[in-house]
């Protein structure tokens, strides 16, 4: 609770900060827009915005949770089979090496204009975060552990399903963090690239006419979106692995 | 639930080398188990005592000779096994009553029985009320009794334990010496029990196997005849200390144990 009043100290004195900076350099608002500006244009039209800015967290999701699917069967395959890890894993980094921005033209040639490439996109950013974690995760058993799981003489797939995934868990939920930030980095990319909708989209077509303050405000509302879409995985990662270390300040210890 | 019997293991001119030119962990070992017996495998570190227990629990295969528990060849995990590690091998995100029933989810037994036996069992350690907490709240000699608890539940026929206690303080080490017996003594499973601790090889077994170093070999087995319950006491005895100086005097035969005259 401290740490949110904290935070929000924070914000507001860089608020505070940025309305004194503009106005007592009198800098231009086509430049900087004061905040105070910036609050009234969201506030002009706020169901414009909110729409947009839906827009834009639906493609965040379905571009994280296919990211989320795939990753982990990716990493499965990798961890289970050791031709697979050679031949999969190679593939993943490689592709990785390809800056993603430069193939989200060719998304809109193979899917359209709908949100079918904005996914895409944002599915093709997030999924390293995840495969590199998971894969780290399911690896991270330890060697007593497995030497059990054979001695009660458990298969691969019990194994799989009631040692290896439950070990994953934690750096699972590391990645799952980092991925959707980069989901939401798709989405914009993608939107960036063709889109009549989104918060993107309201930052390209403002940029065209020079309103910097809608620029700002749809900037602002994506921040808000990241911080929220943060603290969405988070919660989850609470409810999870109340178990884990990184959450043991809710256990109490004997 | 009525206790299968014990399992009985035969171990005949065992010999295990990792890879073709590698290291040679153990030589021409041969050890006869009776069913119910405790015995325990001293040595010093690295003379091939767990590989012998992996070994008898199928999580190795012999290079040489045969290992078989109740006259079945051993290739693979053998059925009723228990087992307990050094470090406890707990999963953390299962609570004490949860990772208790993990052989029940790995070998499918009889979930209502085994957790009557889990109740039972936690009682006897000391842990009743300790159900719904995670391994993470719990004290490493908390740890290692839940594991020791989890390697029963399921009514083992064979128990092997790799240095349990090795990661315990002495104090706790002590009372889990005499919790084990105590458990042991309720419901004689076979015991195999590998340690580098002397007085608690002799505390505890029926009979001592002393392992040379690398490559391990068989350089004495020792019938330790105590009467049971043994209390810490014992180690105090003169037949305790006969035992332990026989075993030190093997010892230093092997080139270990050097003191400056």
């Amino acid at each position: 609770m401290r740490g949110h009043l904290t935070a929000a100290g924070v914000l507001i004195a860089v608020f505070v900060l940025w309305e004194a900076a503009v106005r007592a350099f009198k800098v231009k608002p086509i430049v900087l827009p004061p905040p105070s500006a910036v609050f009234a244009e969201l506030a002009a039209a706020p169901g414009w915005y909110l729409g947009h800015a839906w827009y834009t967290v639906l493609v965040t999701l379905g571009g994280f949770a296919l990211a989320v699917l795939v990753g982990v069967l990716l990493a499965v395959l990798i961890v289970e089979s050791r031709l697979l890890e050679k031949s999969i894993y190679a593939l993943v980094i490689g592709l990785n090496s390809v800056p993603k921005v430069a193939v989200a033209p060719l998304f809109v040639i193979w899917l359209g204009t709908d949100a079918e490439p904005k996914i895409a996109i944002a599915f093709l950013i997030a999924v390293f975060a995840i495969v590199i974690d998971a894969v780290l995760g399911l690896k991270s058993v330890p060697p007593d552990i497995l030497d059990l799981a054979r001695a009660l003489r458990g298969g691969r797939l019990a194994t799989l399903w009631r040692i290896r995934f439950p070990c994953a868990l934690p750096s699972l939920f590391a990645g799952m963090k980092v991925a959707i930030g980069l989901a939401l980095v798709g989405a914009i990319v993608g939107e960036f690239v063709s889109s009549q909708r989104g918060l993107g989209y309201v930052i390209l077509s403002a940029q065209g006419m020079f309103d910097t303050a809608r620029v700002f405000a749809a900037i602002l509302l994506l921040a808000a979106m990241g911080v929220a879409l943060f603290w969405l995985i988070a919660a989850l990662e609470r409810f999870a692995i109340p178990w884990h270390a990184s959450q043991k300040e809710h256990l109490p210890t004997h | 639930m009525k206790a299968r019997p014990a399992a009985s293991i035969e171990v005949t001119r065992l010999r295990k080398q990792f890879g073709a030119q590698g290291v040679l962990a153990i030589e021409d070992a041969s050890l006869s188990i009776a069913p119910g017996e405790f015995v325990s495998v001293l040595g010093p570190s690295g003379c091939g005592k767990s590989t012998l227990l992996r070994c008898i629990a199928g999580l190795e295969s012999p290079s040489g000779g045969s290992v078989s528990v109740n006259g079945t060849s051993v290739d693979g995990p053998p059925e009723g096994l228990g087992m307990v590690f050094q470090r406890d091998a707990l999963l953390d995100w299962r609570n004490v009553a949860d990772n208790l029933m993990l052989p029940i989810d790995f070998r499918h037994g009889d979930r209502a029985a085994a957790r009557e036996r889990a109740a039972s069992l936690l009682a006897l350690t000391g842990l009743q009320g300790f159900e719904n907490a995670y391994p993470a709240q719990l004290s490493g000699g908390m740890r290692q009794r839940v594991a020791i608890c989890r390697a029963l539940v399921d009514d083992p026929v064979l128990l092997l334990m790799d240095e349990p206690f090795g990661a315990l303080d002495a104090l706790t080490r002590d009372q889990m010496n005499i919790e084990l017996q105590k458990m042991w003594l309720a419901e004689h499973k076979t015991v195999v029990f590998v340690t580098h601790s002397i007085s608690e090889a002799i505390f505890l077994g029926d009979r001592v196997v002393v392992f040379t170093p690398r490559p391990g070999r068989i350089a004495d087995v020792i019938r330790i005849d105590l009467p049971r319950p043994r209390r810490l006491a014992v180690r105090g005895a003169e037949r305790f200390n006969g035992y332990a100086s026989h075993i030190r005097t093997l010892f230093e035969g092997m080139g270990l144990l050097k003191e400056e005259a």
